[in-house]
């Protein structure tokens, strides 16, 4: 699992007249922190590398180790420890200290005396070292550099020159971490800037992390930009929502209010990076449409209720309705999942349970019934360590973008990306990886010949990783596998939400009980009853969500309780709306008055994250809990209302708060007995591709139309654009004749979309298009990925 | 006229001295055939000998070069580079420039054996942009030898390989710095690097690389065709050979002057013709007007490395600007200082930011505004300045100021008491009447 680095040799050095022992090559003024000293700095960034250029952190060197002294001080960020070096910081140097107050002066002659106004404000390492280090009256009066103010280097991040001291930070981010360098220096000497080109936008998927690292106020984004000051939030660590990879965050609110979100320094994890979704993607829980009170439907009309009436109602529609299922989508905490999970088997008494509120299949179900659950082969160290890694069903920038720094990293030094994808996206570009050109659909074959593709090199020393998409592509999973099998190397799902991975955990599946148990185990299910002090639990398998919408429209199920879906989310959105309508009651438990909300029986508003404790399980299996930011009284966290309504139901839960679920599931345990086998994987369909037609692909960008997306213009305005994508000749043959530039009419058994198109190096026969950049997404639109769809051209 | 010894301007005043034609029957290239014969002794041979010579770098810091040479790994498999540092741009140094107009030859040849010497096959001319008649000259030079096959494949039937790519600076002066003139020769922003690694490690394109001065290179066949006693028997004791010293301002004739290392600026005035008729001498740099001025109790410093040194200035590039007592120092010293606040690359703060300020310090004392105390208000940022920079620029900047404060005080003083410059800035000009009063 994870390595430690190998201690190679330690050196001995005198700071300040202290003795201490640093590993070999760690810098000068990262073994002063060691001792206690912090030594004022602004260019330098641990994870960035070094640069030299702000001049602040200047230390005096008596003896560089070789018993002579260097006669200029040295910046102590550049500066490698030597075997016998002495260094005195301004602690003990008369001269380093009055080389960093003469650095400090010449940073603030120039500096605007804005502060009262700056959002730095208050936070700001140039503010807080000119107090510690600087002298406290200016010696300059004479013209300070002015410039316009701000320009805008995306519609998000907004530069302010004047407060600029060109550190660098930023632009070295956009160059070494993200591979964006769309910022970079311009102009020369106290004219030096930060510059962007008119016709290239700041549009990096983590262009917010620049804000957060500029040690003064020149970076700000739109959203936050004079929206409070920093001594007037209170800061609660977090984890992010919005992909499974459980980045630390740090929400500051104000007055039970969201004011923005920082990135948190978890080295395991995330290390100091979030993407702009992690960042500003929280005005969700704040729209107008957000439920803060129980309704019934009395007379086709939903209206107010009480909650202990619409705990009532539920149960009593329930009970009504005779067989009942339950579909939760993959944005609940680990301890929600738990307590649907617990509901249908002890309060509904069914298996008829999904989290896949996405395009699944029955193969991918037996995956992750007998794979995913307790797995933790891989972490992201593991990722920097490992000699090839390679992508399956998962573009990591738009998917994963934790993972996709991670890889950027880790394929800077020696690992080698290899992705089996239509094309060659950005991000692969980036991560300097190669493309395995594959047609949906065919990603089994493609992954079968990587055991044997002396390119790729795939051994025990190697990653596989797998993105939920995969399970859309027929015997896919199974062959990705077989590949982990055959080659040694270990194997991990990533699935696109955060609570995906805990609502296997916990059993959010039709095969699948709490803590890895196989329903189909005689003793798994013992096991689980006898936890929850059940006579007995339902024996056999139940509905999948595909079968579940079937099962409701034909009437066979009367009843559902839905938590979290998006209806344009699931294989066929016009089917499962039209299931909700058809079924008898339904209970939907929402933060907002969705389309489902909107057709339900019984709606209970349920807490954001925000307002709420839980824990989401990453990718690789890590746990990641987190207490409530902010105290609502007004939205119970989803465990808490099916307590409620079970309870009513006659089978209490035994639970109230996420605690008391966090307990009985460390109480109830994993599973220790057999994993499910895998089943056979069943016959593809002999596929029937229309004459001319298009395979479609697609996946979702990390900014698209996404409800959790909702209320943040400047953000969406930094999404990247919806095109079609077709290979050269395709493009040649279809709109050659027409000039550029020109759109695609893309038609599919749901409909018709309309794009501007864009070249790629796909594969002959395939078109991809963004999965919910435009209309209703391409689930509802177009066509479900995989089938075929025609294509017009016309002129743009 | 004996003190001089003209090497590198001998040929100078010839017929179209810049042609192949011209330089060739002068002997020209012959060191190159000597030193590419087997029977020389080979590459480290020709090390040899420039170590022996005690060749020193002409571009200012004087490293020997042959120690320079002798630092590129030779294990390292990645091609090596030489570059010649033609981007002469520091303020009264005018030596490199008139070479390679009246001689390109001469440094073309240079190239070629130095190139051989260090096993490089490529090699970079780095010519300061402005100077587009100098470009031509040089890659016209450049061209001539490629015809006459003393470049390219397999030169003169040798088997050695080498080519010589012209290129053209553009405009900054932060480019003579050689890593910042490695940036800009790959392409990008031409801005100083993090050293180590130096670049006889991970130089250009991250491959061992020598950067030398065109002067230093220039120098390098004359060693050859004459061996390294020859050229050691010239010059001082540490700082051997000649050189051309560069004489600029109110002297009588301003021009290039090749001498031994050592020779004194009376020596070299009186070769001149001597100050501007009626006029005396107030106060010079050695080498350029980064190097700290001297004033004429200096006549008789030996300008060697050492004997600069030893004066508090530095030899630097040998650019004698001479200045008579019709010139404010202030004025003079406010003119560099802005020149270094708009050549400052920005990259670090104290320079960036320094000369920014230093330039409203002066500019307020050359009117004549302020106090005493705003002396040493420049002189603290001078000393906040000095050594905590990125690079040498900026010590370079605060040089004039701190060595005119030491030695003409009174006159920024009198700049205050008189409520502005007391000398007359007309008298200063070529076009001054004779014997305008100071």
């Amino acid at each position: 699992m994870t390595t430690t680095p190998e201690k190679t040799g330690l050196v001995n050095v005198t700071i300040d007249g202290i003795q201490i022992s640093v590993p070999k090559d760690t810098l000068v003024i990262r073994a002063a922190e060691q001792i206690g000293v912090q030594v004022p700095r602004f260019c330098d960034h641990p994870l960035l590398a070094p640069v030299g250029a702000c001049r602040q952190c200047l230390v005096d060197i008596p003896d560089a180790g070789n018993g002579k002294p260097i006669p200029k001080p040295q910046a102590s960020c550049t500066l490698p420890v030597a075997e016998g070096m002495v260094v005195q910081t301004q602690v003990t140097s008369p001269v380093a200290d009055k080389a960093q107050q003469g650095i400090m002066e010449f940073l603030l002659i120039n500096h605007p005396l804005d502060c009262p106004v700056c959002d730095k404000g208050g936070e700001c390492p140039l503010q807080n070292q000119a107090m510690s280090n600087g002298r406290g009256e200016t010696r300059f009066d004479g013209v300070k550099r002015t410039f316009p103010k701000p320009i805008a280097l995306s519609p998000q991040v907004l530069l302010d020159r004047e407060r600029c001291i060109v550190c660098q930070r930023c632009t070295r981010f956009t160059d070494e971490i993200a591979g964006d360098p769309f910022i970079a220096l311009i102009e020369r000497g106290a004219q030096q800037q930060i510059g962007v080109a008119d016709d290239a936008p700041f549009l990096s998927y983590f262009s917010g992390n620049t804000i957060q690292i500029c040690p003064v106020g020149a970076l700000t984004s739109a959203e936050y930009r004079f929206r409070s000051r920093p001594f007037d939030l209170v800061s609660t660590p977090s984890v992010a929502e919005h992909d499974s990879c459980g980045a630390a965050i740090r929400v500051d609110h104000r007055r039970g209010k969201v004011m923005r979100r920082l990135a948190g320094n978890d080295a395991e994890v995330n290390e100091e990076w979030i993407s702009d979704k992690d960042r500003f993607a929280f005005h969700y829980a704040r729209q107008p449409d957000r439920l803060s009170h129980p309704m019934v439907r009395e007379d086709g009309e939903l209206r107010p209720a009480s909650w202990s009436e619409a705990f009532a109602v539920a149960a009593r529609g329930l009970r009504a309705a005779g067989s009942s299922a339950v579909l939760t989508g993959g944005r609940v905490t680990a301890e929600d999942a738990y307590a649907y999970s617990k509901f249908a088997r002890v309060a509904l008494g069914t298996n008829d349970i999904d989290f896949r509120a996405r395009p699944h299949s029955a193969e991918e179900a037996d995956f992750l019934t007998s794979f995913v659950p307790l797995s933790n082969e891989v972490e992201y160290a593991d990722l920097e360590t490992a000699s090839v890694v390679v992508l399956a069903g998962l573009e990591p920038e738009d998917e994963a973008a934790s993972i996709f720094l991670r890889l950027r990293k880790a394929s800077k030094a020696k690992t080698r990306i290899v992705a089996v994808a239509p094309f060659t996206t950005r991000g692969l570009q980036k991560m300097n990886g190669r493309l395995i050109p594959t047609v949906p659909g065919e990603e089994a074959d493609a992954l079968r010949a990587l055991a044997d593709d002396g390119e790729t090199a795939l051994d025990a020393g190697g990653v596989i990783l797998v993105g939920e998409r995969l399970a859309q592509s027929h015997g896919a999973l199974t062959a990705a596998l077989e590949l982990a099998r055959t080659t040694g190397a270990r194997l991990a799902w990533v699935p696109r939400r955060a609570g995906d991975r805990g609502a296997v955990e916990t059993g959010c599946l039709p095969t699948l009980l709490p803590g890895g148990r196989p329903v189909a185990d005689a003793g798994a299910r013992v096991d689980a009853a006898t936890a929850w002090g059940t006579g007995s639990l339902p024996d056999t398998a139940g509905r999948d969500g595909n079968a579940i919408i079937a099962a409701l429209a034909k009437g066979q199920l009367g009843g559902l309780v839905i938590g979290g879906v998006d209806p344009r989310d699931t294989s066929d959105p016009a089917a499962t709306l039209a299931a909700i309508d058809f079924a008898q009651f339904v209970v939907s438990l929402e933060l907002r008055l969705t389309e489902v909300a909107a057709r339900a029986d019984v709606v209970f508003p349920v807490a954001p994250v925000t307002d709420k404790a839980g824990t989401f399980i990453t990718w690789e299996g890590r746990p990641r809990p987190f207490e409530a930011v902010l105290a609502n009284p007004a939205s119970l966290p989803d465990l808490r209302i099916l307590a409620g309504i079970a309870e009513e139901l006659g089978s209490p839960l035994g639970f109230r708060t996420p605690h008391d679920v966090r307990a009985e599931m460390e109480s109830m345990g994993p599973w220790d007995g057999a994993r499910a086998p895998l089943g056979p994987v069943k016959e593809k369909k002999a596929g029937r591709t229309k004459a001319r037609a298009f395979v479609l692909s697609s996946w979702k960008h990390l900014l698209d139309l996404g409800s959790m997306q909702d209320g943040d213009a400047h953000l969406a305005a930094t999404a990247r654009a919806a095109v079609a994508r077709v290979n050269p000749a395709a493009y040649d043959a279809l709109f050659g004749m027409l000039g550029e530039p020109a759109t695609a009419t893309l038609t599919g058994d749901r409909g018709s979309v309309t794009l501007p198109v864009e070249v790629g190096d796909l594969p002959d026969g395939v078109v991809w298009v963004p999965a919910n950049s435009a209309g209703r997404g391409v689930l509802a639109d177009l066509a479900s990925p995989g089938s075929s769809v025609t294509i017009k051209g016309a002129r743009r | 006229m004996d003190m001089l010894t003209p090497v590198l301007t001998d040929n100078w005043g010839q017929d179209r001295a810049w042609t192949l034609a011209a330089y060739e029957k002068q002997g020209g290239y012959a060191a190159m055939k000597k030193a590419l014969t087997p029977e020389y002794g080979g590459p480290d041979a020709i090390i040899q000998a420039v170590k022996d010579s005690g060749l020193r770098g002409r571009g200012g810091a004087g490293f020997p070069t042959g120690m320079k040479w002798g630092f590129i790994p030779q294990d390292n498999p990645k091609p090596k580079y030489l570059v010649v540092n033609a981007d002469e741009s520091e303020p009264g140094t005018c030596k490199d420039i008139p070479l390679m107009m009246a001689s390109p030859h001469t440094l073309v040849e240079g190239v070629i054996i130095s190139s051989f010497a260090i096993r490089a096959n490529h090699a970079f001319i780095y010519v300061r942009g402005e100077v587009l008649h100098v470009i031509r000259r040089l890659q016209h030079a450049v061209q001539e030898a490629y015809l006459a096959g003393h470049l390219g494949k397999d030169i003169n039937g040798t088997g050695y390989d080498l080519d010589i790519v012209v290129h053209a600076g553009a405009g900054a002066y932060i480019c003579g710095e050689e890593t910042a003139l490695l940036e800009g020769l790959e392409g990008r922003r031409g801005q100083p690097r993090l050293r180590p690694p130096f670049p006889a490690v991970a130089g250009l394109y991250a491959s061992p690389t020598v950067i030398n001065n065109t002067e230093s290179i220039a120098s390098v066949p004359s060693i050859i065709a004459n061996g390294a006693d020859w050229f050691a028997s010239m010059g001082t004791e540490k700082s051997k050979g000649f050189g051309i010293f560069s004489l600029s301002g109110h002297i009588t004739k301003p021009g290039q002057y090749e001498a031994p290392l050592g020779i004194t600026l009376r020596e070299l005035v009186d070769l001149a013709g001597g100050m501007r008729a009626g006029h005396q001498l107030k106060f010079w740099t050695p080498g350029g007007s980064s190097t700290p001025l001297l004033t004429d109790e200096h006549l008789d410093v030996p300008l060697d490395f050492e004997g600069v040194a030893a004066a508090g200035s530095m030899l630097g590039t040998r650019a004698l600007q001479l200045f008579d007592e019709t010139t404010c120092v202030v004025r003079a010293v406010l003119r560099w200082t802005e020149f270094y606040k708009h050549e400052s690359c920005g990259k670090c703060t104290p320079c960036r930011e320094g000369t920014w300020w230093l330039v409203q310090t002066l500019a307020r004392l050359e009117k004549g505004e302020g106090s005493e105390a705003d002396l040493d208000l420049l002189l603290d940022q001078c000393d906040n300045i000095l050594g905590r920079s990125f690079c040498a620029l900026a010590d370079g900047a605060v040089s004039p100021i701190s060595s005119s404060i030491k030695y003409f005080r009174d006159e920024y003083l009198a700049h205050l008491r008189h409520g502005g410059c007391p000398l007359d800035p007309a008298a200063s000009t070529v076009f001054a009447s004779h014997g305008a009063p100071a």
